[in-house]
């Protein structure tokens, strides 16, 4: 394919803020970012407000009858995809912190969240 | 150069403005559209919020939607910026980038 | 300047297809180039020959479709959410295509700008 020779590279960001499972939203993302990689973008994700459920331990959703995805996120590093920002505003909110996270990630606070976002190219959101 | 922020929910509703508000950086464009728009009205108890907010961030709402709902821009909360699609699309065109709190 | 356009909600529920209708309609008039509008989540159901709104609502796929037509606007409709929710070539409306996830991220390299329309 053409577009992943562009040889343009540019600081993507998907911004994840909903949390999952109640509806689509974070699991089709992920197919996005996965597909993003072939493309050898600068690729972050950001993990703010509800979205940090994401990407919270032992999720075992069988009991409602859908698709456990949330594995998906420690494949994300073999895929070179290793920029994983959450919001520690957010944790703490939600009475969660580090130590409740899947994978490892950076934990950064909202005003750096702000300035972050604000570097971005090309801003997806779920 | 500076961000476009959309919002399109019901800030009584949702923390979508909410959010935004708390990581848009000064000078960074805030446009509500849709049902976001419910929350402009210079009667409402947002208005101090966003009266505020207008002293670092350029505020904007969709007049169209706007008039669907049936306020009146006159009704809006002084220093947000009322603007129709074509306003929306150079908003965009002047932002580096597009960000939609959805 | 090129624009692209991500929808991610289906034509009725919800004003984020009729939003990027508009914005589309508007940039178009101030001379812009939509590179190409992407159809994902539910949006893919936009694409749907079945709808048959009533006569008296507008008909949100039939306006992706006349945009398309009047201004060889690039319909992409994503294949793997389509196949999701049952939108396949057999009942693709005339106008749209359906590809890969690749033409998001590619439309988001080439385009100056991609805005999102969704809930």
């Amino acid at each position: 394919m053409d577009e992943m020779e562009s040889g343009i590279v540019k600081k993507f960001m998907f911004v994840n803020r909903k949390p999952p499972h109640g509806t689509v939203y974070a699991l089709e993302v992920l197919e996005m970012v996965l597909i993003s990689a072939a493309f050898d973008q600068d690729v972050h994700l950001a993990f703010l407000d509800d979205g940090v459920f994401q990407l919270k331990k032992g999720q075992a959703p069988a009991g409602i009858g859908v698709k456990n995805f949330s594995p998906t996120f420690r494949a994300l590093e073999g895929y070179d995809i290793e920029k994983l920002f959450v919001e520690a505003e957010s944790l703490a909110e939600r009475g969660l912190s580090e130590d409740d996270l899947l994978v490892p990630a950076e934990i950064i606070s909202r005003a750096d969240m702000g300035r972050l976002m604000g570097e971005m190219d090309v801003v997806v959101t779920a | 150069m500076s961000t476009l922020h959309t919002v399109n929910k019901s800030p009584f509703e949702r923390s979508n403005l909410e959010s935004c508000l708390g990581h848009a950086q000064p000078g960074d464009a805030v446009l509500l559209l849709e049902d976001a728009v419910v929350g402009v009205l210079a009667g409402g108890i947002l208005a101090g919020k966003l009266a505020d907010a207008a002293q670092t961030l350029k505020l904007h709402v969709l007049g169209p939607d706007l008039a669907a709902r049936g306020i009146d821009p006159a009704q809006v909360v002084a220093g947000i910026t009322v603007v129709d699609y074509g306003g929306f699309v150079d908003l965009t065109v002047t932002a580096k980038a597009v960000n939609a709190w959805l | 300047m090129k624009l692209g356009i991500l929808v991610n909600e289906g034509p009725y529920n919800h004003q984020a297809s009729d939003s990027a209708y508009q914005f589309a309609k508007a940039a178009l008039a101030k001379g812009h180039e939509i590179f190409r509008v992407f159809f994902y989540y539910d949006g893919v159901t936009n694409a749907s020959s079945l709808g048959q709104p009533p006569s008296d609502d507008r008909n949100v796929t039939k306006n992706w479709q006349k945009l398309a037509e009047d201004h060889k606007v690039d319909l992409v409709v994503c294949v793997a959410a389509g196949l999701r929710r049952g939108i396949v070539e057999s009942n693709l409306a005339p106008g749209f295509r359906i590809s890969g996830l690749g033409q998001l991220i590619e439309a988001g390299i080439q385009a100056d700008r991609l805005v999102t329309f969704g809930d």
